[in-house]
C-alpha cells in the first residue's frame, strides 16, 4: 500500500503532495529530494529507502512522480501505477509539464482522491473516473518558440487542411464539458520504437522493434470500434499466411478490453474505447527487419598532421549518410553523434546544406551533426576536421560507435497498417477519425 | 497549502464554506480540512455536522466523498462520529459508497489500534467478499488484512480462495495483482486442486500488464514449489512479458524488468540465452540500466554469441563515462575466465588507447584474471611487459606493482619499472602504494637479487629513515628485520603457499534452486540492494498462513489466537550477508538477549566449528584466531522471517565469573523472542556436542 504520493518539479518544488495514511510527515519530501540528487550516475535511483520508508519514483515529463510506502509491495505495480498516473494527468490536463501540473492542481488532487484511498489503488480507468471528476482543466499553451522548433508528427509538406495538427491530440479530454461540444475526434497512433546495431561492415547485428497501437479518444461516448489490421499479418515464427511478403510480428499482447473473436481470421480488433489515451496492442519483432534499415553510414576516419614539428594534429572524419526510405517519405530531426578522441579542442566542418548544423561538445567527447529533414533515397555527406593535440594512432579507436536519433513520420518498420477504422453504430458526421504512424529511434548505433 | 504554506488560520472560514452545494468547492474544502484537522481538532468537530448531513445526501457521489473524507480526519475521538455512518455505508446500495465504507473500517481501526476488534464489523466485511462490485471485494480483503493484522491477517480458506479465483476476470489489473498476492497464503489441499488453480491462472501469466504477469508468476513459483517442471514452464511463459518490460519505454520499468530477469537467471541461466541482444545497451539509457545489462550479458555468454557480445562490450569501453568504461572492461575480464584468448586481445588493444582510467581498469582486470585463471598468466605477463605507460591512480599502481611482484620472474622489465616508482617515491602520496611497493620489492629481490638489491636498499632506507607514515615505516621495518634473519627465512614468509585457485569462484555460479529467491520475487528488496533484502524476507515470511481450518466464512475462526505456541523453530541460511552489511546492522540494532552458554569455547579447529555451525544452518562470519584472550566470533542465521545476528565472546571483562564460559549476545530484526530462544538452545547444544567431541 502507498503511504504518500507526491509530485516534484526537477528543481525540487512541491507541486502535489497527498498523504494517504498519516504514517509519515511531510519532511519525507525533502528527504527524498536530497537522496535523489545525491545519487551518482551508476546508482539505481528507482527505489530508495530511508528509515524504513521506501521511495519509488518514476520520471515523466521532467517531473518526479514519487510514491512512498512502508510495506513491501510489488515494484511493478507501483511503477506502472505512477506511469498510469502521469498518463492520466496528461489526458486530463492536455500536456505534461511543471506548468500544467501547477495550473491543474485541484484537478490532480481530485484524480488522486478517486484513484487511491487509504493507500490502496481503487481505479485508474477513465470510464469510471470521468463520472467523478468535476474540475475543468486549464490548458496551458506551450511556450511559442518551442512550437516553432517542434516539428509535428507529419512533415510540413502535407496539406494542412487534411491533416490534424499535431497539437490537436494534446488537449485535455474533458475540456468540452458543458460548452460548445468540441470536436468528436479519435486518434489511432501506430508507434514503433526501433533499436538497431549495425556492425562495422554495414552488417545488421541487432534489430528490434517495439510497437504499440494507441488510441486517444475524445468522443464522449462510443459503443464499439473495429480496427482492421493488415490481413496478411502473421504472429510468431512458424505461421506464414499467403504468398505475399507477410507482415510479421513475434508476439503481441492486447489490452484486456479488446475483443479478439475476429482477430484470428480477419485481423480485426474490437474495442470500446474509453475517453483518453490507452494502449490497445503492444507487439514486438526481434532480430529481423522486414525492410532495409533506414540509414546506412559510410564513414572514413583519417589522421592528418597540420604541423608535425609542434605536434599539431587533427582527425578527418568523412561521413556519408544514405537514407534508405522510399523516395516519398522523409526522416525528421535526424541527429548523429560521433564520439571524438579525448582532448579534442576545436572543429571545422563542411556540410552540404545550410539548414544542417554541427557542433563539437568537448564535455561529452562527441560531435553532433543535426539534419532537420532528410528525404528518402537521398545521400548527404559531411567532412569534419577535429583538432586534437598530441594524437596517437590508437586515438582513432576512440572514434565511434556512431549513434543516431530520428523520427520517421508515416512509417512503420514492420509494415503494420490499419486498413480501416469503423465506429458502430455509425456516429453522426461530426466524428473525425485520424490514423497516424510514426517510428522513433530508440537506439540506433552504427559501429565504425 | 500544497506548496508548504501554512494556511491553517483560515479553518473557521472553511468550516462555513463546507456547507456549500458546489461539488468542486466541496472537494477542495474537504482536502483542506483533512490536512489541518489534526492541528485543530476542536474546530474540526464543528464541521462534522456538515459531513454527517452529506453522508445522507441522495447523490451517492456526495455520500461517498463525505464519508471518505470524514474517515480521513486523523484525530482522537473521531471514532464515535464515524462509526454509525460507516456501518450505514456498508449497506449502501451504491457500490461507490460501499467501497469507501469498507476502507473506512480499516481507517477506523487504525485510529485506535489497541481497541478490541469489532466482531460484527469483521463479520460484515467477510460477508461483503461476496459483493457484486469487484473493488468492494478487494477493499474488503485489504480492510480485513489491516484489522486482523495482529492475528496474521485475513484468512484465505478454500471457499474464499475459489471465490476469488472465479472473480479474477472481473477485476481490474491492480486488483488482480493484489488478489494474487493474497492468494500466496492459500495452500491447496491436494494436487488436483493445485492444478485446477494453476490452470485457472495460466492465462494471467501472459497478461499485458507486467505487474499482473509477474504477480502470477510469483504465485506459480510459490504454489508449485514441489513441481519443478511446472515452475520451469511458468518461467518460460513469463519470459516474454519480462523481456518486454526490459524494452519498455519507461526507464524505471525497464530497470525493474532487468532486476527480475537477473533474479530468474540465478536458477535458469539458459532461459534468456537466445535473447541476449535485448540486453545490448542503448546509447541514451542511463548508466544504472547499462550496468545491469552488462551484468546480464556476462552471464549469457556462450560459444555462439561470445564474439558478438565481446564486440558490443568493446564498444562500451571507450564510453564518455569512466565508470561505465571501467565496468565494461571488468565485464570483459569476467568473460575472459572462460574465453581468455579473445578477451586478452581486446584488453591489450585497449591499453594502446593510453587513457588513464582505461589502463588502470585493464590492469586491474589482469590482476583478477591471473588470480582466477592461472593458465592465462603467461599471456598477461607478456602484455604487461609491453605496456609502457603506467596507470596514474593509486588503485592501478597498486595492481601493477602486485602483478610485478607476483610474477616478477616472467616479466623481464619488472625491476626497471619498479625502479621508476622507487625514484618517484618522494612525490607519491598514497601510503597503500608505498606498502605495495615494499612488498613487491622484497618479492622481486627474492627471485632476481642481482638487479634489485641496490634499489631495495634505497627503498628500505627511505621508508625507515624519512617516511612519516607509521604504517609504511613499520612495514619497512618488518621486511628489514625479516631480511636480517636470512634470505631463506624471508622466502618462506613472503612467498608462502598461495591459496589454491582450484577452490575459488572459477567453477562458475551454480544454479540456485528457485526457492532461494522466490520469496523476494516481485518485491522492492530486489531493486534496492541488500539491506532491504532482509526486511523483504521478513515481510514475505510474515505472510505465512495462519491455519485456515474454517469450512465456511466463519469469522470466529480468525479470532482464534495466532500460533505462537511453543513449536520447533527452524533456522535457514538464506542469502549470504556481506561483512559491511553485517557490521552496519550490528551497529544499528540493540542487543535483545544476552546469555551465558555455560560451556567453554570448543577447542577444535576453526573449520570444524564453522562446519558444525553450518550443519545447523548457522553461518559464521568471522572469528578471532586461535588462543586470543578475548575470543570472539560473529555468526548469523535466519528463522521464519527474522534475521538473527549474534556475537560469541569468551573472557569478557564486563561479565566477571564467566572467564571460561561463552557469552552470546543476540541482535535481531525484527524482534521475535521465540526465535531467539530457539536459536540459543540450538547454539548451546552444538557447542556442547563439540566440546564432548574434542575432549
Amino acid at each position: 500500500m502507498i503511504s504518500q504520493i507526491f509530485i516534484l518539479s526537477s528543481k525540487g518544488d512541491h507541486l502535489i503532495y497527498k498523504d494517504f495514511r498519516g504514517e509519515e510527515s511531510k519532511d519525507s519530501i525533502n528527504v527524498f529530494y536530497e537522496m535523489v540528487t545525491a545519487l551518482s550516475g551508476d546508482q539505481p535511483p528507482v527505489v530508495m529507502s530511508h528509515k524504513g520508508l521506501h521511495f519509488i519514483h518514476a520520471r515523466q515529463g521532467g517531473l518526479y512522480w514519487v510514491a512512498s510506502t512502508k510495506t513491501n509491495p510489488s515494484p511493478f505495480t507501483i511503477i506502472e501505477f505512477l506511469n498510469r498516473l502521469a498518463a492520466l494527468t496528461k489526458d486530463y490536463c492536455g500536456s505534461l509539464s511543471e506548468k500544467s501540473v501547477r495550473m491543474n492542481f485541484a484537478l490532480i488532487y481530485e484524480l488522486l482522491d478517486e484513484m487511491v484511498d487509504f493507500g490502496y489503488i481503487q481505479t485508474t480507468s477513465t470510464d469510471i473516473l470521468k463520472n467523478f471528476i468535476q474540475t475543468e482543466a486549464v490548458s496551458s499553451k506551450p511556450f511559442s518558440l518551442f512550437d516553432l522548433s517542434n516539428v509535428g508528427l507529419f512533415g510540413a509538406e502535407t496539406q494542412q487542411s487534411k491533416v490534424a495538427p499535431s497539437v490537436a491530440a494534446s488537449r485535455p479530454i474533458m475540456s468540452s464539458r458543458g460548452e460548445q461540444g468540441g470536436k468528436n475526434e479519435i486518434f489511432v497512433d501506430v508507434i514503433e520504437r526501433l533499436s538497431v546495431v549495425i556492425g562495422s561492415k554495414g552488417v545488421l547485428m541487432k534489430a528490434d522493434i517495439h510497437g504499440e497501437i494507441k488510441i486517444k479518444c475524445f468522443l464522449p461516448s462510443c459503443s464499439e470500434m473495429r480496427i482492421g489490421l493488415n490481413e496478411e499479418l502473421s504472429i510468431g515464427k512458424s505461421q506464414l499466411k499467403g504468398y505475399s511478403s507477410a507482415v510479421r510480428v513475434d508476439e503481441c499482447r492486447f489490452h484486456q478490453a479488446v475483443k479478439l473473436d475476429e482477430f484470428d481470421t480477419f485481423r480485426i480488433l474490437k474495442v470500446c474505447p474509453s475517453q483518453g489515451e490507452q494502449t490497445v496492442m503492444q507487439y514486438q519483432l526481434c532480430d529481423e527487419l522486414p525492410c532495409a534499415p533506414p540509414f546506412q553510414l559510410f564513414p572514413s576516419v583519417e589522421k592528418d598532421y597540420v604541423n608535425r614539428s609542434v605536434n599539431l594534429s587533427m582527425v578527418l572524419i568523412f561521413l556519408k549518410l544514405r537514407c534508405d526510405l522510399p523516395p516519398k517519405s522523409t526522416a525528421l530531426n535526424v541527429s548523429i553523434t560521433v564520439p571524438v578522441p579525448k582532448g579534442s579542442t576545436s572543429m571545422s566542418q563542411e556540410l552540404s546544406s545550410p539548414d544542417q548544423t554541427a557542433e563539437l561538445q568537448p564535455k561529452n567527447k562527441a560531435l553532433l551533426w543535426e539534419i532537420p529533414r532528410f528525404p528518402g533515397g537521398a545521400q548527404l555527406s559531411a567532412l569534419f576536421k577535429v583538432d586534437v593535440p598530441g594524437l596517437s594512432s590508437a586515438s582513432l579507436l576512440e572514434v565511434g560507435p556512431v549513434s543516431m536519433s530520428f523520427e520517421l513520420p508515416k512509417q512503420t518498420c514492420t509494415g503494420l497498417q490499419i486498413r480501416f477504422l469503423r465506429l458502430s453504430p455509425t456516429q453522426t458526421g461530426l466524428s473525425q477519425r485520424w490514423v497516424r504512424y510514426v517510428t522513433h529511434s530508440d537506439s540506433y548505433t552504427i559501429r565504425i | 497549502m500544497t506548496q508548504g504554506l501554512d494556511v491553517s488560520a483560515l479553518f473557521m472560514d472553511m468550516v462555513k464554506a463546507s456547507a456549500k452545494v458546489d461539488i468542486v468547492q466541496k472537494k477542495l474544502v474537504y482536502l483542506y480540512m483533512c490536512t489541518y484537522a489534526s492541528d485543530k481538532p476542536d474546530l474540526a468537530l464543528l464541521a462534522i455536522n456538515t459531513f454527517r448531513k452529506d453522508c445522507a445526501d441522495p447523490n451517492p457521489m456526495v455520500r461517498g466523498l463525505a464519508l471518505r473524507n470524514m474517515c480521513n480526519f486523523r484525530m482522537p475521538g473521531m471514532t464515535e462520529y464515524i462509526e454509525q455512518p460507516i456501518v450505514a455505508g456498508l449497506r449502501d446500495k451504491a457500490s461507490y459508497v460501499r467501497r469507501v465504507a469498507v476502507l473506512g473500517c480499516a481507517k477506523m481501526h487504525s485510529l485506535q489500534p489497541n481497541t478490541e476488534i469489532d466482531g460484527i464489523i469483521v463479520n460484515e466485511l467477510y460477508a461483503l467478499l461476496r459483493d457484486p462490485d469487484p473493488v468492494v471485494v478487494v477493499n474488503c480483503l485489504r480492510a480485513l488484512e489491516e484489522i486482523l493484522k495482529d492475528e496474521g491477517g485475513v484468512v484465505i480458506n478454500k471457499p474464499i480462495a475459489h471465490h476469488l479465483l472465479n472473480r479474477m476476470k472481473d477485476l481490474d489489473s491492480w486488483a488482480q495483482s493484489e488478489v494474487l498476492t493474497f492468494l500466496l497464503r492459500y495452500h491447496p489441499r491436494s494436487d488436483d486442486e493445485l492444478f485446477d488453480v494453476l490452470s485457472l491462472l495460466h492465462a494471467f501469466l501472459q497478461s499485458a500488464h507486467a505487474h499482473v504477469a509477474v504477480a502470477t508468476l510469483r504465485l506459480f513459483l510459490h504454489l508449485a514449489s514441489a513441481h519443478p517442471a511446472v515452475q520451469a514452464d511458468a518461467l518460460l511463459c513469463t519470459s516474454a512479458p519480462l523481456l518486454a518490460t526490459c524494452g519498455a519505454a519507461s526507464r524505471e520499468l525497464r530497470f525493474t524488468g532487468l532486476c527480475h530477469v537477473q533474479q530468474v537467471m540465478r536458477s535458469q541461466p539458459g532461459l534468456f540465452g537466445t535473447h541476449y541482444k535485448c540486453f545490448f545497451c542503448g546509447y541514451s539509457e542511463p548508466t544504472y540500466i547499462k550496468f545491469r545489462k552488462m551484468e546480464i550479458l556476462v552471464e549469457l555468454v556462450n560459444d555462439e554469441n561470445v564474439a558478438l557480445v565481446l564486440e558490443e562490450l568493446r564498444s562500451y569501453c571507450t564510453d564518455v563515462s569512466p565508470e561505465l568504461a571501467q565496468a565494461a572492461i571488468a565485464a570483459i575480464g569476467r568473460i575472459a575466465r572462460t574465453y581468455s584468448e579473445k578477451c586478452l586481445d581486446i584488453l591489450t588493444g585497449l591499453l594502446a588507447l593510453k587513457q588513464d582510467h582505461i589502463t588502470s581498469a585493464v590492469i586491474q582486470t589482469f590482476r583478477d584474471l591471473v588470480w582466477f585463471c592461472p593458465q592465462s598468466t603467461a599471456a598477461v605477463c607478456q602484455t604487461v611487459e609491453a605496456c609502457v605507460d603506467s596507470p596514474q591512480d593509486s588503485e592501478g599502481k597498486q595492481t601493477l606493482l602486485w602483478l610485478l611482484g607476483e610474477h616478477g620472474e616472467q616479466i623481464s622489465s619488472a625491476p626497471y619499472v619498479m625502479e621508476g616508482y622507487i625514484d618517484g617515491l618522494k612525490t607519491e602520496l598514497s601510503s597503500a602504494v608505498k606498502m605495495e611497493l615494499l612488498t613487491t620489492a622484497v618479492k622481486t629481490f627474492l627471485c632476481r637479487p642481482a638487479e634489485t638489491q641496490d634499489m631495495l636498499g634505497r627503498l628500505l632506507h627511505y621508508c625507515i629513515e624519512e617516511e612519516s607514515d607509521v604504517c609504511v615505516r613499520d612495514r619497512a621495518l618488518l621486511y628489514y628485520r625479516l631480511l636480517q634473519r636470512g634470505v631463506e627465512e624471508t622466502r618462506k614468509v613472503v612467498t608462502g603457499p598461495k591459496s589454491d585457485p582450484s577452490m575459488s569462484v572459477l567453477t562458475g555460479r551454480q544454479e540456485e534452486p528457485i526457492s532461494q529467491w522466490a520469496s523476494t520475487f516481485n518485491t522492492l528488496g530486489l531493486l534496492s540492494g541488500r539491506d532491504l533484502c532482509l526486511q523483504t524476507a521478513v515481510i514475505s515470511a510474515a505472510d505465512q498462513p495462519s491455519n485456515s481450518t474454517g469450512k465456511e466464512l466463519l469469522p470466529d475462526v480468525t479470532l482464534s489466537s495466532p500460533n505462537d505456541t511453543e513449536e520447533e523453530i527452524s533456522l535457514s541460511l538464506g542469502p549470504p550477508l556481506s561483512h559491511e552489511t553485517f557490521e552496519k546492522m550490528w551497529l544499528d540494532l540493540e542487543i535483545l538477549h544476552r546469555q551465558t552458554l555455560g560451556s567453554p569455547r570448543p577447542r577444535t579447529a576453526p573449520d570444524t566449528l564453522q562446519a558444525a555451525l553450518q550443519l545447523v544452518k548457522i553461518q559464521t562470519l568471522a572469528f578471532t584466531p586461535g588462543d586470543t584472550v578475548l575470543w570472539k566470533a560473529y555468526i548469523y542465521t535466519r528463522s521464519t522471517g527474522t534475521l538473527i545476528l549474534a556475537e560469541l565472546l569468551q573472557g569478557d571483562p564486563q561479565a566477571p565469573g564467566s572467564d571460561e564460559s561463552l557469552v552470546v549476545s543476540v541482535k535481531q530484526q525484527p524482534v521475535n523472542q521465540h526465535a531467539i530462544r530457539g536459536f540459543a538452545s540450538i547454539l548451546k547444544s552444538v557447542l556442547q556436542t563439540l566440546n564432548v567431541d574434542s575432549s
